[in-house]
């Protein structure tokens, strides 16, 4: 279904990005110097340390922090704009399920509040819930789910207003390696369904690395690229890559790019 | 002498009952549950009946339980007239009344995040004030009727429930306030479908702590002048005649009447606040 | 600090501003009768500071307050019947009462509801229903019962309703805090083959400190509006409620409502020193502030 032949459309254009907070102990540059070019279909990830800015980035992109400095186009418009028509799809870390809806009442939400007909919805509901195979699930209450269903459940509602681009914050960082692996498999078959471009936050090399068409390595302090590294891999990845060759050395330049960036700028 | 022993074993004979109950797996069940509570009040009553007639108690200073229930039994229709004026005209029409302006007005401060940081400390402040003394002041200015009444129970329960409310209004999680952000949720839509069902806990907080204050509120307000019905007004007057078989009458309907209403208040809340761990935990 | 005074002290300008215009507005209309009455008639412009300066005013304005405020607190003689120290002393004789045998009785029943479960089944519905009873329908007959008992004076039966306000939660703190440890700690003393005593006096009383001091706040809060419902409805002459009572009564709103502020003074003063207690009684039990 997926044309694997990538149409190099920037989505996310980000020039000489910069951003500084002011604190009681001094200016912190969470952002310095921040260029990065992300195609149409890209699956990015973002990994550092604390504080290296991966997750301020993020946020810039979906106009929930702003930039004190540089450019940055999303789709072509200003972040505040895109945000506004709706062009992405957020995952935090933690599910943020409301507790007094249900599955699919939570799915809905977003759907109720940019105006969808009810068929609509339902309609949506109903397809996001069997793309993350939680069908049958959209009658529970959150705290009848695991966390990693919850997690899906989180995902699902990401995705059910067909934004182009998905943004995801650590979301499986909070779950078992097992339940983990399981998700990552998952999210690069949805991937590869919808083609989207997504932004991914996490503090797993190994996780980067399975899951990305490209990796910007950050550092911290103040907060910039290191690295960017366009994997080799195929789009087409079962989990036994992760014993290859070509894997472990692309994770391996990841670490290099961490401890460089690790040793500069204390 | 012979009242005092029967009273006396049955209270030993209760306590062991009710020991060996809470000990069994009795508690399991909702009927052994409410069994043990149920005892103890049967037991006090019981030993209140016991040691009034068997120390010979003069009935001007505490009558037994049985002299209250014939009371009670044969003053239904004035007992039900000072339900009526007290608790329903006064108590629950200033209980609406309060809370509804409270949480209307937390709502509106809502949106100044100045002022709600001012607000909260000082209405912390005056909620713990002995509000209840400007019931004279208030019987002054709207009258000897029902309104006064109503008035003092808004005046004691508006800043307990607003208080709570703005504090549930906060209660939402910035990232929860992110993801509308993401939808590009209007002000009002934030409103209606995160912060005001996550406020619900908090809110049903200040209702339970108003249903307390609102009775007291109407009653203590009748002290100061009423109309001749209202539970204060019976109290007040039968205490001036030593009528006490009356003041325990009205006490009882003004108990019952109290703990009816705080149990629909935590029913509404259960059914409201399904969601919260403090109603999912057992 | 300074973040927070800004707001707080704009939410009490506008609450002074709203309590002007309220004294404006309601004792304008006397002020329009008695024109009417001498036949004259008279500007708003006249009518204005006239309304802020009536000797019986419907709403007597801030300042008005503050000035009988200030008369009742310095300008009499401390033992005096007109002194406001006076009268406060007396509330606060029988909120103290009160406030001691609140303690008491919550920590009592806290400690038997906690180590006993039939003590928990039968007592904690009944504590909790008890605060459903509205005590001062309860306040006349006490203070005569208590007078046809022998017992002298208003200090106990004040005391006794100040007492059923402020155990309910001492009580509720107390079992929560007593409750508080949790399995990983208790399982522990299991480890040490610990009595129950032992794990009472050396687990379960020291978890419960913090809960104990917070309650302590709302405890005397309530001890204080208790003393002043058992002076209310029962004709007292002695303690803020009293004057209260007596400046409604015989038509002199400035004295009522000074007595209703010297309350409110009464009650921040009380509420900051047990904050204080608080405070310390956190740092010498190592809890972050």
């Amino acid at each position: 279904m997926k044309d694997t032949t990538h149409i190099a459309d920037p989505v996310i254009e980000a020039r000489g990005l910069n951003l500084t907070f002011a604190t009681d102990d001094g200016p912190v540059h969470a952002l310095k110097d921040v260029s990065l070019t992300i195609e149409k279909g890209d699956f990015v990830s973002f990994i550092g340390p604390s504080g290296c800015g991966k997750t301020t980035f993020l946020r810039c992109v979906a106009a929930l922090e702003h930039p004190t400095g540089g450019t940055l186009t999303v789709n072509g418009m200003t972040a505040d704009e895109a945000r506004l028509k709706r062009a992405y799809g957020f995952v935090f870390q933690a599910a943020g399920l409301y507790p007094w809806r249900t599955i699919a009442g939570n799915i809905r939400l977003p759907l109720e509040i940019m105006g969808f007909s009810r068929a609509e919805q339902d309609a949506r509901v109903d397809r996001v819930l069997d793309l993350v195979e939680l069908g049958g699930f959209g009658r529970k209450y959150p705290w009848q789910l695991s966390g990693g269903m919850q997690q899906r459940a989180s995902i699902a509602r990401a995705l059910a207003f067909d934004a182009d681009i998905l943004l995801m914050d650590e979301p499986f960082g909070a779950l078992d390696e097992i339940v983990r692996d399981r998700l990552n498999e998952e999210l690069l078959g949805l991937w590869a369904r919808t083609g989207k471009t997504i932004g991914f936050v996490t503090h797993s090399i190994p996780e980067a690395v399975y899951l990305s068409t490209k990796i910007v390595v950050m550092s911290p302090r103040p907060g910039r690229i290191t690295d960017v590294i366009d994997s080799p891999l195929p789009r087409d990845r079962p989990l036994e890559i992760r014993d290859s060759q070509a894997f472990i050395e692309i994770a391996h330049r990841v670490r290099e790019g961490l401890r460089a960036g690790h040793g500069d700028g204390i | 002498m012979i009242w005092i022993v029967a009273a006396l074993a049955f209270w030993a004979a209760a306590w062991v009952a009710n020991i060996r109950l809470a000990n069994s797996g009795a508690v399991r069940t909702r009927a052994g549950r409410l069994a043990v509570p149920a005892i103890f009040g049967i037991t006090v009553l019981v030993v209140w009946e016991g040691l009034v007639r068997g120390l010979g108690v003069p009935g001007v200073i505490l009558p037994p339980p049985s002299v209250i229930w014939a009371k009670i039994t044969t003053s239904l229709p004035t007992l039900w007239i000072d339900f009526l004026q007290t608790f329903v005209k006064g108590a629950l029409s200033g209980f609406a009344i309060g809370c509804g302006a409270a949480v209307l007005t937390a709502i509106a401060i809502d949106r100044s995040q100045f002022l709600t940081r001012g607000l909260l400390p000082v209405g912390n402040f005056v909620a713990a004030l002995p509000v209840v003394g400007i019931a004279p002041i208030l019987v002054q200015w709207f009258g000897f009727d029902w309104q006064s009444k109503a008035a003092v129970v808004v005046a004691m329960v508006f800043f307990p429930v607003l208080v709570n409310m703005v504090a549930g209004l906060q209660a939402s999680e910035r990232m929860q306030r992110d993801l509308m952000a993401t939808w590009g949720a209007s002000y009002w839509q934030t409103l209606v479908k995160l912060r005001l069902p996550a406020a619900m806990p908090f809110l049903f907080n200040g209702l339970k702590i108003a249903s307390t204050l609102a009775l007291i509120g109407a009653i203590v307000a009748e002290f100061f002048g009423s109309p001749v019905m209202g539970m204060g007004f019976r109290i007040s007057t039968e205490v001036g005649r030593l009528g006490l078989d009356m003041v325990w009458a009205e006490i009882a309907v003004a108990a019952l009447a109290g703990s009816v209403f705080y149990g629909l208040i935590a029913l509404t809340e259960r059914a409201v606040t399904f969601w919260h761990p403090s109603q999912r935990t057992k | 600090m300074m973040a927070r005074s800004g707001p707080v002290l704009a939410v009490l300008g506008i609450l002074l501003a709203v309590w002007y215009l309220a004294a404006v507005g309601m004792n304008a209309q006397w002020e329009r009768d008695q024109a009417a009455r001498a036949g004259t008639k008279v500007t708003w412009a006249e009518i204005l500071p006239q309304t802020m300066a009536q000797a019986r005013p419907v709403v007597p304005a801030p300042h008005q307050v503050a000035v009988a405020l200030w008369d009742g607190l310095t300008a009499q003689a401390v033992t005096s019947k007109r002194s406001l120290v006076y009268h406060g002393y007396i509330t606060l004789q029988a909120t103290l009462v009160g406030f001691a045998l609140g303690i008491v009785m919550g920590v009592a029943l806290a400690v038997g509801i906690v180590q006993s479960r039939a003590m928990d089944l039968s007592v904690m519905p009944w504590a909790i229903i008890s605060q459903t009873i509205p005590i001062v329908a309860l306040a006349p007959m006490i203070v005569v019962v208590s007078g046809s008992i022998g017992i002298e004076g208003r200090l106990i039966p004040k005391g006794v309703i100040s007492a059923y306000l402020s155990f309910f939660p001492v009580l509720v703190s107390m079992v929560k805090g007593l409750r508080s440890p949790d399995a990983m700690q208790v399982d522990q003393m299991a480890t040490w083959s610990a009595s129950a005593a032992q794990v009472f006096w050396k687990l379960r009383l020291p978890a419960s400190m913090p809960y104990f001091f917070a309650s302590l706040k709302v405890a005397i809060a309530a001890s204080l509006v208790g003393a002043i419902v058992g002076e209310l409805p029962t004709g007292a002459v002695e303690g803020l409620g009293a004057r209260m009572l007596i400046g409604s009564q015989f038509g002199q709103p400035l004295i009522m409502w000074a007595a209703l502020f010297a309350a409110a003074l009464l009650a921040g003063v009380l509420i900051l020193l047990v904050g204080q207690v608080e405070r310390l009684a956190r740092a010498r039990m190592g809890v972050p502030a």
